[in-house]
């Protein structure tokens, strides 16, 4: 699931940050993010807590 | 995925390691409104029947509602007894709405009128769950009580009438009732609603009817089995995270969530842990208190010690541990059992090894009121209607409802559900026939 | 916990737009970050990273989620966690385009 708008690996001109220097996957740099949004959100039903009858 | 004990490369903690520090408000909470009712389910979490005289005032239910909306409580699932039957009850679901509180109700359909079911269709911030037991009137009224099921049925079709599509169809789920699941989801299907089956706990009437009614071991995975294949869009309120360790999580939190992510109001104003834990036990205060509902959450060494990261005691090297975190607090308690030990309907097994276990005194804590009906309200049927006379008066000099902590409990764990649990050292916990001397109300188990 | 995990999402965020809240969406904040509840879906989200609060509070004046982000102190390196955090909340409609705005 290649994303060609994707491009993680070379960071908005704006900012002054260092571009990396390993260039990485586009494939890789997807499911990190996926990994890494999962840490940062996590997501329920309100339904979803024990002890609500 | 396992529960909720994964980490982050980032660094963010585990959710269950948050909670020790409290949530600013409960998530949501259970708020039973009154312990009036129209109906006599045998296995009625709450005891409930008759009107408790100390029941909030409608002032005093407003200001409940004012602190939940400072606290940003996002939902307040409201029940009872039959919430409905309280005359300003439909005035307290504007005004918490007006405030920002979303409502659920749960009903057994007696007052849902066309009018009514109008008016809760159009709304966003309320939602309606009908309790039903059985997907034919036989399996139903043998635990809800003569007419239960009719009025159900009409309840659901007046909502459906009135354009409310995805009302809740609430089922307990039991040993009558698990063949019927297939049933059950055509019959929310057929109104427009949705299905959701919660777990059945020795909780209130529960704990009479527990032996007969909780599903066998073999039940209890056909449940898990049809909930992993067709309970995609089922609700089941978390309530079978003890289930995790057959093999991966049922949607959820995973976890225990009393005094933690929820906890009850009382229609008295007592503040519990739990709907399931309605025992002195599990009492954190009460919202007529100084500090209102909100110091209660925030401050009440009850919940402070539910907070704590547990270890899993005697569960602890058992590999399922990590899916199931030791099961339902409320369904040890009631049926006896140590709080650091298994569930009683431990997929392993070890929860009915523990409860068959020799030198295990017998007996359970029974719970701490009794508001049933004295009699049946109904004539009696065609076939016997099990029927649960209260066992004890209702207790007396409760005062303004704080705990009962001038009289000797008959052990440990009836001061403290957490006796013997030493958060520093983790010495295991009371064992039942630890130090008991008996003498436990009711009949024996 | 047994959560929804984060969708692939076929459309990459874009960081270059405005967002904003959805207007059904209450939050509040915890010492975690911050909990989400979308009052016409029923889902909950918890945030797990104060800065991402911060970043939502940002949306509705800044002019792109970027800018938002900026804002929070979230820039470079750290900014791929970030988007992939605001892609989930836009999949599960926490968060919409500003120009949804009526």
């Amino acid at each position: 699931m290649s994303n060609p708008t994707m491009t993680e690996a070379a960071p908005d001109v704006t900012v002054a940050e260092p571009v990396p220097a390993e260039p990485v996957l586009e494939e890789a740099v997807l499911e990190e993010e996926l990994v890494t949004a999962d840490l940062l959100v996590e997501e329920v039903s309100i339904d979803g807590m024990c002890g609500v009858y | 995925m396992t529960g909720s004990t994964g980490t982050g490369s980032t660094g963010t903690a585990p959710l269950v390691e948050e909670f020790q520090y409290g949530l600013a408000a409960p998530i949501c909470l259970t708020w039973e409104l009154t312990y009036a009712c129209n109906l006599s389910c045998v296995h009625c979490l709450s005891s409930s029947g008759r009107r408790d005289p100390r029941e909030l005032s409608t002032a005093q239910c407003q200001a409940v509602i004012d602190e939940l909306e400072r606290m940003q409580v996002f939902y307040v699932n409201i029940g009872g007894g039959e919430p409905t039957v309280r005359p300003d009850f439909w005035d307290l679901v504007d005004y918490a709405t007006a405030h920002k509180v979303g409502v659920k109700f749960s009903t057994n359909g007696v007052k849902i009128t066309p009018a009514v079911a109008t008016r809760l269709a159009v709304s966003d911030y309320t939602d309606v769950q009908i309790s039903l037991d059985g997907a034919t009137e036989a399996v139903n009224d043998a635990v809800r009580g003569p007419g239960s099921y009719a009025m159900a049925l009409r309840a659901m079709d007046t909502l459906a009438a009135a354009g409310f599509r995805g009302f809740k169809l609430s089922v307990v789920v039991t040993r009558q009732n698990v063949t019927q699941l297939d049933a059950f989801q055509a019959l929310a299907g057929r109104f427009g609603a949705q299905l959701r089956l919660t777990r059945l706990r020795p909780s209130g009437r529960g704990a009479d009817v527990w032996d007969e009614l909780h599903p066998t071991a073999d039940q209890q995975r056909l449940l898990y089995d049809w909930l992993t294949e067709r309970g995609e869009h089922v609700l089941t309120g978390d309530s079978f995270f003890h289930l995790a360790g057959y093999g991966g999580a049922l949607p959820g939190l995973n976890l225990c969530g009393a005094g933690r992510v929820v906890c009850l109001i009382d229609p008295v104003g007592d503040v519990y842990a739990c709907p399931f834990a309605i025992h002195d036990s599990f009492l954190a205060g009460n919202v007529l208190g100084p500090g209102g509902f909100a110091a209660v959450w925030r401050d009440s060494e009850l919940f402070a010690d539910l907070r704590r990261p547990q270890t899993g005691g005697a569960c602890e090297s058992c590999s399922a541990y990590d899916s199931c975190r030791g099961g339902c607090m409320a369904a040890k308690f009631f049926t006896g059992l140590p709080l650091d030990g298994p569930d009683p309907e431990c997929v392993r097994g070890h929860g009915e090894a523990a409860l068959a276990a020799p030198g295990r005194a017998g007996g359970a804590p029974r719970p701490s009121g009794d508001h049933s009906h004295r009699t049946s309200p109904r004539a009696r049927p065609r076939e016997p209607v099990p029927v649960t006379i209260g066992r004890r008066p209702p207790e007396s000099g409760r005062g303004a409802g704080f705990t009962d902590r001038q009289h000797p409990p008959d052990r440990a764990c009836d001061a403290s559900p957490l006796a013997g649990f030493h958060p520093a050292s983790r010495s295991a916990g009371v064992a039942l026939g630890a130090g008991a001397t008996g003498g436990v109300d009711g009949p024996g188990r | 916990m047994s959560t929804r995990p984060a969708p692939h999402n076929p459309a990459p965020f874009d960081l270059d737009v405005g967002w904003r809240l959805h207007p059904q969406v209450a939050v509040r904040p915890e010492r975690f970050g911050a909990l989400l509840y979308h009052f016409g879906t029923r889902r909950l989200s918890f945030l797990k990273h104060p800065a991402l609060l911060t970043v939502l509070e940002s949306l509705d004046t800044a002019p792109t989620a970027r800018a938002a982000c900026a804002a929070a102190g979230i820039e470079g390196p750290g900014l791929p966690a970030f988007r992939a955090a605001l892609a989930t909340l836009a999949a599960s409609s926490m968060i919409e385009p500003a120009a949804a705005a009526q």
